[in-house]
């Protein structure tokens, strides 16, 4: 569950939701008027998302240690497993399912 | 409800209908797999749909759930959440020109413009007899209504199925991510950037440990990707 007061977690919420608008509009307010848009920006639009969702995948896997042992080892298993799934049919709904799938199995028989 | 739609909105909404029925069966198996997930991790049924109807956006509401679990950190709360959501930036960049004219809808289209309707609504054909201001609205509301009543399903199936064993459902999240990784760098001629944000995320997980690492992680890649431009932008093959 959570530790925050609910004030503090309707904060979270609300910022997400705020972001999430921001980021949504502000090409209508900047370029919505047809003005051109700066290749710099055109750039980022294309080197960020990659690297972002990298930083994702890393976000999700921050408490792997080898101390942290058989858990860690679930999730390194998972995250391969996923992936050769996912290399193999390209069918996403299947891979986040086999590879969850798989996860909680190695984390139940390793654990 | 439907009485009162003119005959051309009502045929646009058949028409979105159809194009949508594909994201429905996402929507819904990721949703209830959202709502699982909040399950897991302790919190009450009615808070996958609440925060799916108020985000509404995927990647940032499994985010925000592992921020409500951990301590309150709003600078980074919404740091994160700016660099999750930083893609939208370029579908409004896309959609602009389409979106012209729309008048009280404008303001729906533009909050509802998830990664799924801004990929339909960027590449559909609407046919000539079809009212495009509606079609383009129809899509975007039905997939939101299919986002927020796939997670309100999840939110009850994980209520009602409780004795599940749902440890480890957590990693839903864990393999969306490294799903949608994969298809960035198999779209990708050289997975340079990537390969950045792998570097650095790794790099400041290292230096900064796992609860402050994100913000530096986020500045890196920023600097990175603009320091590096030119030759990145050469070897991903020119501008495009």
């Amino acid at each position: 569950m959570t530790a925050l007061t609910p004030a503090e977690q309707a904060a979270v919420i609300l910022l997400c939701a705020a972001m999430t608008v921001l980021t949504r509009s502000l090409p209508f307010v900047v370029f919505g008027a047809g003005r051109p848009v700066p290749s710099y920006v055109r750039w980022l639009g294309r080197a960020l998302p990659p690297a972002v969702f990298a930083l994702l995948v890393v976000y999700c896997l921050r408490d792997v240690s080898f101390a942290a042992g058989a858990r860690s080892a679930a999730e390194l298993l998972g995250v391969a497993a996923t992936a050769a799934i996912h290399l193999w049919k390209r069918n996403m709904m299947l891979s986040i399912a086999a590879g969850t799938a798989c996860y909680m199995a190695l984390a139940r028989l390793l654990g | 409800m439907r009485f009162c739609l003119s005959p051309a909105a009502r045929r646009a909404a058949g028409e979105a209908f159809l194009c949508t029925a594909p994201i429905l069966a996402g929507f819904w198996f990721v949703g209830v797999s959202y709502g699982l997930y909040m399950h897991s991790m302790g919190f009450p049924f009615w808070y996958p749909p609440v925060m799916a109807a108020v985000i509404f956006g995927g990647s940032l509401e499994f985010i925000a759930v592992s921020m409500l679990a951990s301590p309150f950190a709003p600078a980074a709360t919404a740091a994160v959440a700016l660099a999750v959501q930083a893609r939208h930036l370029f579908y409004g960049l896309s959609m602009a020109e389409r979106y012209r004219g729309m008048g009280w809808k404008l303001p729906f289209l533009v909050f509802w413009l998830c990664d799924e309707t801004f990929a339909l609504n960027y590449t559909a054909r609407v046919p000539a007899d079809t009212d495009r201001s509606w079609f383009y609205f129809f899509v975007s509301l039905f997939n939101y209504l299919y986002w927020v009543s796939g997670a309100l399903l999840g939110g009850l199936a994980g209520a009602a199925l409780s004795s599940l064993p749902l440890e480890g459902m957590s990693f839903v999240m864990t393999a969306m991510f490294v799903v949608i990784f994969l298809e960035q760098l198999l779209h990708e001629r050289r997975p340079w950037t990537a390969l950045i944000g792998i570097a650095a995320a790794a790099g400041c997980l290292r230096v900064f440990g796992a609860e402050d690492f994100m913000l530096p992680a986020m500045g890196l890649i920023l600097a990175a990707v603009t320091l590096f431009r030119r030759p990145l932008e050469r070897a991903a093959g020119g501008a495009s």
